[in-house]
């Protein structure tokens, strides 16, 4: 999974299996947006293998936990748009249930 | 050197040391330049080419004039909001406020190929007299929207054997007799089998037991029709898709195994028609455009973003009354022809079309199979399951 020096915690390369840029690209703007991270990138080695290189490189911290950190982010990130997206949805069914169940195809604009 | 010029030549230093560009009246302290920031937050589309179309997420980049671009989260979840336009049976439309392309297009790339649907994957065909080839049957079987939770069914690998937790039987027998016309064949003639497969298989050894249950396609050990879920609503397809078109004397027979999968494998497992945002519009107008001006503004734009506006003594003014609309055609912002050109005033613009980078309006279109508001919550757990899978991978 992770490939860095045994000197150096600062900078490694995660190597994920049966990912591609949907977790790659969303993990590396919280990864840019952490302070502590001072280059941050990643590649698709090959386009048949479902595959994809992180490289993170950090200002002193170990990269290892500032990768976890900002998955944590994307995670907490992700419940936050989903508890909102859902009490929105609740709200606007809320005040207009008959355009909710409106089924009559002619009328979608409504 | 005199004391008193050691004195003035110290004092000057002090007054260097202390000088600082914040200290200017015109830098606003904690923000960025308006120049700066329209870049940060909008795609300026000019007639060539739009501008600023990158989004700036590195976390220092703007430290040099003391503002930090990094995401607190604490911000992120103050300001970002959501908010419903439509919601109907098959769509629905939303804003997405705050929040960075990365993500938004993340939540749209799995909605497109990694929500798990049941689709039709296996095909027994016992008769086909039709026109249409096996394959080519099959393949359309496939594409039909299958109207059932997903959750409710597990995975089957390569080794499984097709039981109730894993596969759907559809039924599928028409024909068409002799002497009527030809007959068009719809989604409807599907019936679903909730105990199974009643095609028996051949067996090898002859003397098996003749009262034993025949062995057939599938190995159900109770009928789907028994869950609470499915007793309530059974399980249905899209019923208005043609299948085919059948002429006197033709028929086919078959037998339909719909499985689990998603999107990224093969299209049919998509649970979207189609998933898509864009940055919401924003037209400025760069100077007040009255009288005639407003008219052909107005005129100009195909989609009515454009209104005209009354501001007394007779005079009209044209105010920007639904960028929403705006489809980025530029036409208000196209060069006239130089024949047109009157004066120099016409050559310069009226309008600038913006997008707004952080605000995103959603459309999902479900195929069906789960409503749509019900996707997008789906989707977001399935990108919180992938980080909680790597987090554990790495602790």
């Amino acid at each position: 999974m992770e490939h860095g020096t045994f000197g150096d915690p600062s900078s490694a390369t995660f190597s994920l299996t049966d990912e591609d840029h949907t977790l790659a690209n969303a993990v590396r703007f919280t990864l840019n947006q952490d302070p502590r991270v001072s280059f941050c990138g990643y590649s698709i080695p090959h386009p048949s293998d479902a595959r994809v290189n992180i490289r993170v490189q950090t200002t002193g911290e170990s990269a290892r936990e500032v990768f976890k950190d900002s998955l944590k982010d994307l995670m907490f990130m992700c419940q936050h748009v989903r508890s909102t997206f859902k009490k929105s949805v609740d709200d606007f069914k809320m005040s207009n249930p008959v355009v909710a169940m409106e089924i009559d195809p002619n009328n979608k604009e409504d | 050197m005199t004391d008193d010029e050691v004195k003035l030549e110290e004092e000057r230093k002090e007054k260097k040391k202390e000088f600082s560009i914040w200290d200017l009246p015109d830098v606003p302290m904690g923000k960025l330049p308006p120049h700066l920031e329209l870049q940060r937050t909008r795609v300026v589309c000019n007639i060539d080419a739009p501008l600023h179309t990158d989004n700036i997420i590195y976390s220092g980049a703007y430290a040099s004039m003391g503002v930090d671009n990094s995401l607190r989260l604490d911000n992120f979840c103050n300001n970002f909001r959501v908010e419903v336009i439509r919601i109907t049976e098959e769509d629905i439309e939303f804003d997405m406020i705050g929040i960075d392309a990365a993500i938004a297009n993340a939540f749209r790339r799995i909605l497109i190929a990694e929500l798990p649907t049941m689709a039709i994957e296996k095909v027994l065909i016992a008769n086909n007299t039709s026109v249409i080839q096996d394959e080519v049957l099959a393949h359309r079987l496939g594409l039909i929207p299958i109207k059932v939770d997903p959750k409710l069914f597990d995975d089957m690998s390569e080794n499984d054997q097709p039981n109730e937790k894993n596969t759907i039987v559809f039924k599928f027998h028409v024909r068409c007799e002799r002497g009527s016309g030809r007959i068009r064949v719809k989604s409807n003639e599907l019936k679903w089998l909730p105990n199974g497969s009643e095609l028996v298989k051949e067996q090898n050894n002859a003397n098996s037991d003749p009262n034993s249950k025949p062995v057939t396609y599938t190995s159900f050990s109770c009928g789907q029709d028994s869950w609470p879920e499915l007793t309530k609503s059974p399980i249905c397809v899209e019923d208005d898709i043609l299948i085919a078109v059948l002429g006197p004397g033709q028929e086919i027979e078959l037998e339909a195994h719909a499985v689990k999968g998603v999107g990224r494998t093969h299209a049919k497992w998509s649970p979207v028609a189609t998933a898509w945002y864009r940055m919401l519009p924003e037209v400025v107008l760069l100077k007040e455009v009255e009288g005639e001006m407003a008219d052909i503004l107005k005129a100009k734009c195909p989609v009515g973003v454009f209104d005209i506006e009354d501001i007394g003594n007779g005079k009209k003014r044209a105010t920007v009354a639904n960028p929403r609309v705006c489809t980025l055609c530029r036409e208000c912002i196209r060069e006239e022809e130089k024949s047109d050109k009157k004066s120099d005033e016409t050559s310069e613009p009226l309008v600038e079309l913006r997008r707004v980078k952080d605000r995103f309006i959603f459309t999902i279109e479900s195929t069906g199979a789960l409503p749509p508001e019900m996707l997008f919550t789906e989707a977001v757990k399935i990108l919180e399951g992938k980080c909680e899978r790597v987090i554990q991978e790495l602790s």
